[in-house]
């Protein structure tokens, strides 16, 4: 049997003396999507941050397929496979939306810190950024500088240079929100598409999205996670009712 | 990795971008060429000794300050130390070119700018593992602590810095090729712009690697440059590094050209005056600080001849484009770029007339100003060489009255006309702007 994309095993991180996350386990197979839902302050993007590096647990171990990871900076953890983006927009605002897409591919590609050949002639670079641009629709708008952009069309940017290195594990968080119910839509559409054949780990409050998308769904409040399983038993759960979903849903 | 392609597989029209062909490669290498001839015949239109004094002043300054602004411009580092590693790079010139001497080593001069070069990398590579673990203000500190450092360290290592009068050199004595011993000016005003092309060319280009983008993609937004797989102090450091070789190019060629280096090359003054250059001239392009090292030079060696207090005429124009043109003069110029783009010369033609306009009574202001600025200098620091100066060769006497109203009426003045004319360069401005972007519409 293969190692699960992502384990979490007792993920606990506390800043000083508040516990955020108290004791986190979670495994996400190869290849699943994977939806995170609960309430303003479970720890949502804070257990987004213990898996990609941003901030070190304070004790537990994340694992990415089979191998643990657990205290390495974002970019060691970046190259073993693993993308994210982020609830605020978090793009190159002053370089172009080509920039900011060819910046995101130049790792994953094998160009490193080269400092001695001309980026202009590398025609795989040139051609991974256009099948980008192309995914997330902004192939006009290629030589617009990114922080003018209107800000659904900065959310597609942030998705774009999230799957650009073509990490086969993608971490999204909250990609719809503020957008309207016709671009939350189509973000969805962008999802599904760019997601195919990897694993998608997403935060999401528009319980519409989580269920259009999601294979399984975990709750997590105050730092736990309650529940963990299809959708379909999730809407179920009367815990999941009593402590997240209420009557609405 | 090449599931990106077979997951978003369903990408027909990709856009055919041009191959760079034999046309690319011209269009890069012409302006190029053209800076080339430039450099060539610069010496035949300004022929007297000390227009050629000022070109090489001007190359070596060309160099400092876009290695300057690898830091500042491309990375996002602001360094208030970047003089150490050109004035490192002048000592270590020196004493290689003595140690050439007195061993009678078969070493041309033409290439020891090179060794300006490896010692600015190599102490780059040593003080920038230090001081590029930390951005921001942090690296600005450490910047400013280092140069501290090193320049305190010259007044106390003797042996090496030279002390107070530091270490002298003659570059005729080394090895002669084709017939040139470096003795007149012209011959090493040539050597400096072989090795300025040569400098920009290679800096220019590394704006247009990888790494050189990922510089910018660091100066943006470090965290994001992290989460697509790159190390931010490994960015700053090889910037910091290949910053450093290039200061030392600079300082080897002002070795050479002095032949002559103290230790103010390795100061808070120099680091000052590069900070100074490129930010004038503008970080936000590769033109700026070239255009910022030719004014700063021209106006260090112009301003220093007419008045005392040209450092303080320096300050001013350094806040003025802080406050009013935070582009620096590239940005100033760019701004123009769309005009010119939508071909609109009428307009530009019109604008242009409406600077001339608001011309004039900024440079009343300014005259006011200047006369203000002059009888204060002479009246509280010279007061013991009398009252009487000259300026704009007019002989005044800073302690009558007269003077005085005639800088009062000339500041308010001026300030008054240039507040009325500046409205009507704003009308323009808009009137061209939206005629422009009418034509491109139109079209």
């Amino acid at each position: 049997m293969t190692a699960p994309a992502i384990e979490l095993t007792d993920l606990h991180k506390n800043f000083g003396a508040t516990r955020i996350i108290r004791g986190v386990s979670l495994r996400v197979p190869a290849g699943e999507r994977h939806a995170i839902i609960g309430p303003n302050g479970a720890g949502k993007s804070t257990l987004f941050n213990l898996i990609s590096g941003r901030l070190t647990p304070t004790s537990g171990t994340v694992q990415l397929n089979g191998e643990n990871v657990t205290g390495l900076p974002p970019h060691q953890i970046n190259r073993r496979g693993v993308a994210r983006s982020f609830q605020v927009t978090n793009i190159f605002p002053r370089l172009s939306v080509w920039e900011n897409v060819r910046c995101a591919v130049l790792w994953s590609l094998g160009y490193k810190y080269a400092f001695w050949r001309g980026i202009e002639g590398l025609a795989d670079v040139r051609e991974r950024t256009e099948i980008i641009l192309h995914a997330i629709d902004l192939i006009d708008r290629r030589g617009v500088q990114a922080g003018v952009l209107a800000y659904a069309e900065q959310r597609a940017l942030e998705i774009g240079i999230t799957i650009a290195g073509g990490a086969g594990i993608i971490l999204l968080d909250e990609p719809s929100a503020g957008m309207s119910v016709a671009e939350a839509a189509r973000a969805v559409a962008l999802i599904r598409k760019v997601s195919e054949g990897r694993t998608l780990i997403m935060i999401e409050h528009d319980m519409g999205v989580v269920f259009d998308l999601a294979d399984r769904i975990s709750v997590l409040v105050y730092g736990q996670i309650i529940a963990s399983d299809v959708p379909a038993r999730i809407k179920r759960d009367s815990a999941v009712q009593t402590a997240y979903l209420g009557t609405a849903a | 990795m090449s599931d990106v392609a077979s997951g978003v597989a369903n990408v027909s029209a990709r856009v055919a971008l041009s191959q760079p062909g034999a046309a690319a490669v011209v269009r890069l290498a012409a302006p190029w060429f053209a800076l080339a001839v430039a450099f060539a015949i610069l010496p035949v239109i300004f022929t007297s000794g000390s227009a050629l004094t000022m070109l090489s002043l001007m190359g070596i300054m060309i160099v400092f300050a876009l290695s300057y602004n690898m830091l500042l411009g491309e990375t996002g580092l602001l360094s208030f130390g970047h003089a150490v590693y050109y004035g490192l790079g002048g000592f270590l010139v020196v004493h290689a070119m003595n140690t050439v001497i007195h061993d009678r080593l078969s070493v041309p001069l033409p290439v020891i700018p090179l060794v300006g070069g490896f010692s600015g990398l190599l102490f780059g590579i040593i003080f920038g593992s230090v001081s590029t673990r930390r951005a921001g203000t942090a690296f600005a500190m450490i910047s400013l602590g280092l140069g501290e450092l090193v320049a305190s360290s010259s007044l106390i290592l003797r042996g090496f810095f030279g002390g107070e009068e530091g270490v002298s050199t003659n570059r005729t004595k080394l090895l002669h090729m084709f017939g040139l011993n470096f003795g007149p000016q012209i011959q090493v005003y040539y050597l400096i712009a072989g090795w300025c092309l040569l400098s920009m060319v290679a800096m220019y280009a590394l704006t247009r690697t990888p790494f050189g983008r990922i510089c910018n993609a660091v100066r943006e937004n470090p965290e994001r440059a992290q989460f697509v797989g790159y190390n931010p102090r490994t960015v700053r450091f090889i910037a910091f590094s290949l910053a450093g070789l290039f200061a030392g190019i600079a300082g080897g060629l002002a070795a050479i050209n002095f032949e002559l280096v103290n230790s103010s090359e390795v100061g808070a003054g120099q680091s000052g005056l590069v900070l100074l250059a490129a930010y004038i001239g503008g970080i936000g392009s590769f033109i700026g600080p070239v255009i910022g090292a030719v004014l700063v030079t021209w106006l260090e060696v112009m301003l220093s001849d007419v008045t005392d207090v040209w450092q303080l005429y320096f300050g001013l124009l350094f806040i003025g484009v802080v406050m009013f043109a935070p582009n620096g003069i590239a940005g100033l110029i760019m701004m123009h770029a769309p005009l010119w783009q939508a071909r609109a010369y009428g307009s530009m033609l019109r604008l242009a007339l409406t600077y001339l306009v608001a011309l004039g009574p900024a440079l009343v202001l300014l005259a006011g100003l200047i006369l203000v600025i002059e009888m204060t200098y002479h009246l509280s620091v010279k007061a013991s060489e009398g009252t009487a100066i000259s300026v704009f060769h007019v002989a005044l006497d800073a302690a009558s009255v007269i003077p005085w109203v005639a800088a009062a009426i000339l500041t308010l003045g001026g300030f008054w006309l240039f507040r009325l004319t500046w409205p009507v360069v704003g009308a323009a401005w808009h009137e061209a702007f939206a005629q422009a972007l009418g034509t491109r519409i139109a079209k």
